[in-house]
């Protein structure tokens, strides 16, 4: 009994240290006073402020579109990476999956300043173009992360006895495989996209003047303070994401797991 | 069958292409840049800068809070990751996605608002005082930074902690029991050494991240204090000494090296992964 009370207060404790700060910004985004240090009331004017923010909203369409365009892409030559992987030797295998987990274990500044590198000695402009060659290229190995497990756990007969029955190999595949492997893709997907909606540093170092996402708008915002609005974005984006957990939850539930 | 091979090839090509352009050839050009000067001429000076009082301090202070964080990590996630592993939560997405949701909110974000939480007439500190408790002032000191790297980095403990847990078979557990062991015992000689590669992954993408970080010791630690991460952004983005700031990273490379080839031995098939 003690036990079980014990474990509860000691997650209860976790969690508040975890949702602590989201919580706090969330209030701040009501504080009718525009410094963060003083607490003015609540209002509800930073929310309708916000739309007339041309410039957050800019950075606000960059952040979406780079975080999806990146993980679409990431997900193509992710899943299309796993099957050659799949029918590779133990040999080449090692190889390429410890390519693949360089990214992820490599220093994010590292990477930045790598990418960053390669950019500028190629004479390719730093914007838009090159965030999401980077975005793109940390995504691929969590979408290989993702995918690889369900498809070393597919029977290969499957596919193969679709082929004997007279389907091309595109065809199996879109009926045979990609069924299977489909929870592994969607969950490469988000985790792609959350990975890329969050990633600061390395587009810190991959952008161009003039090009910002939430995260570089915040952080020159830093020094000045950062706009009530951003905080009013914010609450709106996590709550957004809160509401389509929660009924992706309530959803009857497939057979994805 | 000569064909499948070539479909084989062509699967496996813009992967390959992709990683030797923006993985690989990347990775070269630090090394040409750490390893040679201005001119072009090959140089160790850029490496061997990190022992100059400046940076040899950024490194010693880097790793020291890099190392507190990791174990502290370490010492909340366990417990934490062991009551999760036994609520037989029936949706083992749930819980991961109760330690991915806070990415939602912007990760600059979640970081300012512990100064909110922390200052000296921040939050806390009013509880504090409602308690009648001493005030805690820790904002822009090295224990902020130590917080904020624990903040930020506890999931990647967590996760591949509990992945590991999971996966034990409770039969095991449950023999060890049979044949006399106590509840002590059975930790420390069944679910302990079962976790080892959870433990190792974990500490790996908790250690990592928060020896190379510049943000949150730029956000929490007042500016006053420099890690090696500070020190090399701002060769690259403010003295412009790419040629530095490169030999710089290479050194943090070395530490990354160690710290990968140590979990590759401890974790042959990738069983501690972090999802």
């Amino acid at each position: 009994m003690i036990r079980t009370v014990a474990r509860k207060i000691y997650i209860i404790l976790i969690f508040i240290f975890l949702y602590a700060p989201i919580a706090t910004l969330m209030i701040l985004s009501f504080n009718a006073s525009r410094t963060r240090a003083k607490w003015g009331g609540v209002t509800l004017h930073w929310y309708i402020s916000l739309f007339d923010n041309r410039e957050i909203l800019q950075a606000l369409w960059n952040t979406l579109f780079i975080a999806f365009i990146s993980s679409f892409i990431a997900v193509v030559i992710g899943t299309v990476a796993c099957i050659a992987i799949n029918y590779m030797g133990k040999h080449k295998r090692a190889i390429v999956m410890g390519i693949t987990n360089i990214p992820m274990l490599n220093a994010d500044i590292v990477t930045g300043i790598s990418l960053m590198l390669l950019f500028i000695s190629l004479g390719i402009k730093l914007g838009m173009g090159t965030i999401l060659l980077a975005h793109i290229t940390f995504n691929i190995p969590y979408v290989i992360l993702c995918v690889m497990p369900r498809m070393k756990q597919l029977n290969p007969s499957t596919f193969e006895a679709a082929l004997d029955l007279g389907a091309s190999p595109a065809y199996a595949f879109f009926k045979v495989v990609f069924p299977d492997i489909l929870p592994g893709v969607l969950s490469g997907f988000l985790m792609a996209f959350t990975m890329s909606l969050d990633d600061f540093i390395i587009t810190h170092f991959t952008k161009g003047a003039g090009v910002d996402t939430l995260s570089t708008k915040i952080y020159t915002e830093v020094k000045k303070g950062i706009k009530p609005e951003m905080y009013a974005l914010s609450t709106i984006i996590f709550v957004t994401v809160l509401l389509l957990l929660f009924l992706i939850n309530k959803a009857p539930k497939e057979k994805l797991d | 069958m000569k064909n499948n091979g070539i479909a084989r090839k062509l699967l496996s090509a813009p992967y390959i292409v992709w990683a030797a352009i923006f993985i690989i050839v990347p990775l070269g050009m630090v090394f040409y840049y750490g390893l040679t000067d201005k001119t072009g001429a090959f140089t160790l000076e850029n490496i061997a800068a990190i022992m100059s009082a400046e940076h040899a301090k950024a490194l010693w202070i880097s790793l020291g809070l890099s190392l507190i964080s990791t174990v502290i990590c370490f010492f909340l996630a366990y417990p934490l990751a062991m009551i999760l592993a036994n609520m037989n939560v029936s949706q083992h997405s749930f819980i991961v996605l109760i330690f991915i949701l806070p990415m939602w909110m912007n990760f600059l974000l979640r970081t300012l608002a512990w100064q909110t939480l922390l200052e000296k007439t921040g939050v806390i500190n009013n509880v504090l005082s409602f308690l009648h408790l001493p005030a805690l002032n820790i904002i822009n000191t090295p224990y902020a930074i130590v917080l904020g790297m624990v903040y930020n980095f506890l999931p990647f403990m967590v996760l591949p902690i509990y992945n590991s847990l999971v996966k034990i078979d409770p039969n095991v557990v449950n023999a060890a029991k049979d044949l006399g062991a106590n509840g002590i015992q059975t930790f420390f000689k069944i679910t302990l050494p079962l976790s080892v590669p959870g433990i190792i992954s974990g500490i790996t993408m908790v250690f990592i991240p928060a020896l190379t970080t510049f943000v949150i010791s730029k956000l929490l630690g007042g500016s006053k204090i420099l890690l090696i991460g500070n020190v090399i952004e701002e060769e690259f983005t403010q003295a412009g000494n790419w040629h530095l700031g490169s030999g710089l990273s290479i050194v943090l490379m070395i530490f990354i090296i160690v710290n990968m080839v140590v979990s590759a031995i401890f974790d042959k098939d990738g069983e501690g992964s972090f999802l």
